[in-house]
């Protein structure tokens, strides 16, 4: 269930990630990769507490070590004060504008899946190309976003699996086991 | 509230930390005020690691995590006046705004400069439109600090292995570590095209030092900070002056001006924004500005002290050119420490190069070391290809990234009076204060000496084996910059200098050559504002052993001295 995204918001979503990454031999699409999950994991950021903005550590627990990074690092005032500006955005109020308003990632999301249509998930796929490419802010803003979604830490919702790495052959986050010196050296 | 210590110092970075372990070491009080956070070590004994940093890209390469956060502490940027106020606004030259400041996020390679860096006007003669000068201070009174400093920040290397390098009274404190593949394999071809790669010094451990574990070359290096301590990033100055229990760290902590006595003379301390954004004074002896060589001419401008002729003047980067070369098999650069090998030949220029040179209307150009590295993470590689199938098909072939080998020349850049650091007239950060502007345009120096040296590095990777080359700068070109909009057009160099340079005769120069003010003299300038040049090696190592040497000089200790080995001359 998405926290932030209507159910057919994140079907959007999901559906224009595959578009932007779309599946190719043993490399899942956006959609699989989860991006639609990130996405709403990023938007909806801080309905949890601390809010999902940066992971712990030292380690995952994927390479040894205990995990820590589902345990999120708090913020300070100032720093909260400008990931809820990026995210909700500025909204008149004094503190978030001292350089100028800021629209939001919501509000971008929200009006910049309504502009893809409603249509949108029952369109064949060229014609769903040619409406992102209609909207062309938004959709930069989608692909950044697909591609952390696709290969960052899973805690933050995307890389489902750490599909996303293991089809790059990337190995993500390796401390404290690390590369052997053979391993940084060699061919292979 | 109102505190007392012997020394305040601005910056935790490795000028700041440091400073304080020297003078906590000769018995000093000192507050230390950071305006960032505190992910580097807990500041209660026994001052173990916070686990705060990871092998985590997102947060640590895109959202920040050391800061500063552009839109916080926006910084802005322009070529040249005619630009109008700015072109842009946000990250400029950003290093970590955190308590270890760049040291966090460097990868540490660390070379000495060379004996001539130090006499670069009296030995090559001078330039057009620029402030060429010699340093206030030589090698050879320098080496000695040079050696304390590798000792203090711990560098591992090979006092052998470069034949352009300074004398050096000993060896390295530690080996030298783990050879990236990439690095093998370009240095090999490098060495045909008769140059003379060699293992870098590294501020990194190869093997237990200090107390700090080895590397394990998990290369989530340069731009990330270290999860194990086994970067010589300022942990273990930090740890070192908090043991003596004399050093009292604050994070979060923005100084916002230096505060002056009644004659103006002498500064009494510096007043800073705590992270309510109340108001403190500290009351001290002496004022130790380590805040960067972006930073520390911003808050002198904001004082008022300094030369006002020239603070915030003479900016130098460096000037980097990238030749990248794409391999038919996997380098997986992503493994190490970033960079591995450097070779020099572009400092100690040779006949084509001087030809070059000449043919370009210059009378001679230099060069910085080469580093030789790879492209080692997957967002960055991503958001770079086009959306759709593309994407993917380049993201499984990776040749932007896991076949990708990179050669980064840092090429010295010349001192220009016009190229500086002053206040915005409008656009401020959180705490409502000017935001720095850079107004900055290479010198054709820089871009000639460019054009010569990128394809020549761009033959080497041929060599080495790769099927596709090409090459790129930062800054663009002039002529690339007209022909496309560039996001962010600043340079994207961390290595800034020369915004408050010493010299001996104060009309001419804001500190003294013991980075002193002449104007102001119990306030100590630790950082790369004095560089008088910027000379083609990385900055830090000198930074550390200058801070070394001034903080020694403060503290009334007796000058560091070394004996030159005699022998077969190197
Ligand atoms: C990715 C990367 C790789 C690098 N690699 C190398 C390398 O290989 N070799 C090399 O030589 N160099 C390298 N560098 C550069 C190196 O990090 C810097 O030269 C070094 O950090 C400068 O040290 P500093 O202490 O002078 O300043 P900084 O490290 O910038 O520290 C200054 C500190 O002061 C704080 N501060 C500033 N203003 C205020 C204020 N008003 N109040 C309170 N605090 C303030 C800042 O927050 C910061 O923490 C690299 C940098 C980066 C980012
Ligand atoms: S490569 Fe080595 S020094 Fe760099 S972050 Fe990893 S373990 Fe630390």
């Amino acid at each position: 269930m998405p926290v932030w995204l209507t159910e057919h918001e994140h079907a959007v979503v999901a559906a224009a990630a595959d578009r932007l990454i779309p599946p190719y031999e043993e490399h899942p699409g956006g959609a699989a990769l989860g991006v639609a999950d990130y996405i709403d994991g990023l938007l909806s950021a801080f309905e949890v507490d601390p809010p999902r903005i940066w992971a712990g550590g030292p380690f995952s627990g994927r390479a040894g070590g205990e995990s820590s990074f589902d345990q999120f690092i708090e913020l300070s005032a100032l720093e909260e004060l400008a990931w809820r500006t990026r995210i909700e955005g500025s909204k008149g109020m004094v503190e978030r504008e001292r350089n100028g308003a800021i629209i939001g990632w919501q509000q971008q999301y929200r009006e910049g899946i309504a502009e893809l249509g409603r249509d949108f998930l029952d369109l064949a796929p060229e014609e769903q190309d040619a409406r992102l490419q209609q909207h062309r802010e938004f959709k930069r803003l989608l692909y950044v976003h697909a591609c952390e979604g696709a290969y960052a830490a899973p805690e933050y919702g995307g890389n489902r699996g750490l599909t996303g790495w293991t089809a790059i052959q990337f190995d993500g986050d390796v401390q404290p086991r690390g590369y052997t010196d053979e391993e940084v050296a060699g061919r292979a | 509230m109102v505190m007392e210590c012997d020394a305040v110092i601005v910056g935790t970075g490795p000028a700041g930390a440091t400073v304080a372990e020297v003078l906590t070491a000769a018995g000093w009080s000192v507050v230390m005020l950071e305006k960032g956070r505190n992910h580097l070590l807990s500041l209660e004994a026994p001052f173990g690691p916070l686990g705060h940093v990871s092998n985590d890209e997102l947060k640590m390469h895109h959202r920040h995590f050391l800061g500063p956060d552009p839109w916080l502490e926006p910084r802005t940027f322009r070529r040249e006046e005619s630009d109008g106020d700015r072109i842009y606004t946000g990250d400029v030259n950003n290093l970590p705004s955190t308590v270890g400041g760049g040291g966090m996020h460097a990868d540490g390679k660390l070379p000495r400069f060379r004996e001539n860096d130090f006499h670069a006007r009296s030995e090559r003669g001078p330039m057009d439109d620029a402030e060429l000068v010699d340093w206030p201070v030589d090698y050879d009174e320098l080496e000695p600090y040079y050696a304390e400093a590798e000792r203090v920040v711990g560098v591992a290397g090979d006092a052998n292995a470069n034949p352009f390098a300074a004398w050096r009274s000993g060896p390295y404190p530690m080996p030298p570590g783990a050879d990236m593949f990439c690095a093998v394999l370009t240095s090999e071809a490098a060495t045909k095209h008769g140059f003379h790669p060699y293992r870098a010094p590294s501020g990194v451990n190869s093997v237990e030092y200090d107390g700090r574990p080895a590397c394990n070359n998990c290369g989530f290096c340069a731009y990330f900070g270290c999860p194990i301590e086994a970067k010589g990033d300022p942990v273990a100055p930090l740890r070192h002056a908090l043991r003596t229990g004399l050093c009292d760290i604050r994070p979060e902590s923005y100084v916002t001006d230096v505060l002056l006595d009644g004659t103006g003379r002498k500064a009494r301390g510096v007043r800073y924004l705590d992270v309510n954004g109340d108001a403190h004074d500290v009351n001290a002896r002496h004022v130790i500005l380590g805040a960067g060589a972006f930073e520390t001419p911003r808050l002198l401008l904001r004082s008022q002290i300094g030369n006002p002729d020239i603070v915030g003047r003479f900016l130098m980067y460096h000037f980097q050119t990238f030749a990248l070369g794409i391999f038919p098999f996997r380098l997986h650069a992503h493994r190490g420490r970033a960079v591995t090998h450097l070779h020099d030949d572009p400092i100690v220029p040779d006949d084509l190069a001087l030809a070059a040179a000449r043919d370009a209307g210059l009378p001679w150009f230099r060069g910085g070391i080469v580093e030789h590295g790879g492209a080692s993470h997957p967002i960055s590689e991503a958001i770079h290809l086009p959306p759709g199938l593309e994407h993917t098909r380049l993201m499984l072939a990776s040749p932007m990234r896991d076949r990708m080998a990179a050669f980064t020349m840092q090429g010295e850049d010349m001192p220009q009076a016009t190229n500086r650091i002053d206040l915005d007239p409008h656009v401020v950060d959180a705490w409502g204060i000017p935001a720095g502007r850079v107004t900055y345009s290479s010198h054709r120096h820089e871009v000639e000496c460019s054009k010569h040296w990128a394809p020549r590095l761009e033959a080497v990777l041929r060599d080495a084996g790769a099927t596709h080359t090409f090459w790129a700068t930062s800054p663009p070109l002039p002529e690339h910059a007209a022909r496309r909009r560039i996001p962010n057009p600043s340079p994207i160099s961390r290595h800034v200098m020369g915004t408050a340079r010493m010299g001996s005769d104060p009309t001419t120069s804001v500190c003294d050559p013991w980075q002193r003010l002449h104007d102001v003299d119990n306030v100590v300038i630790a950082d790369s504002s004095v560089f008088p040049t910027s000379t083609g090696y990385g900055p830090t190592l000198t930074i550390v052993a200058l801070a070394i040497r001034a903080s020694r000089a403060l503290a009334g200790l007796d000058p560091l001295r070394s004996i030159r080995p005699s022998g077969p001359a190197a």
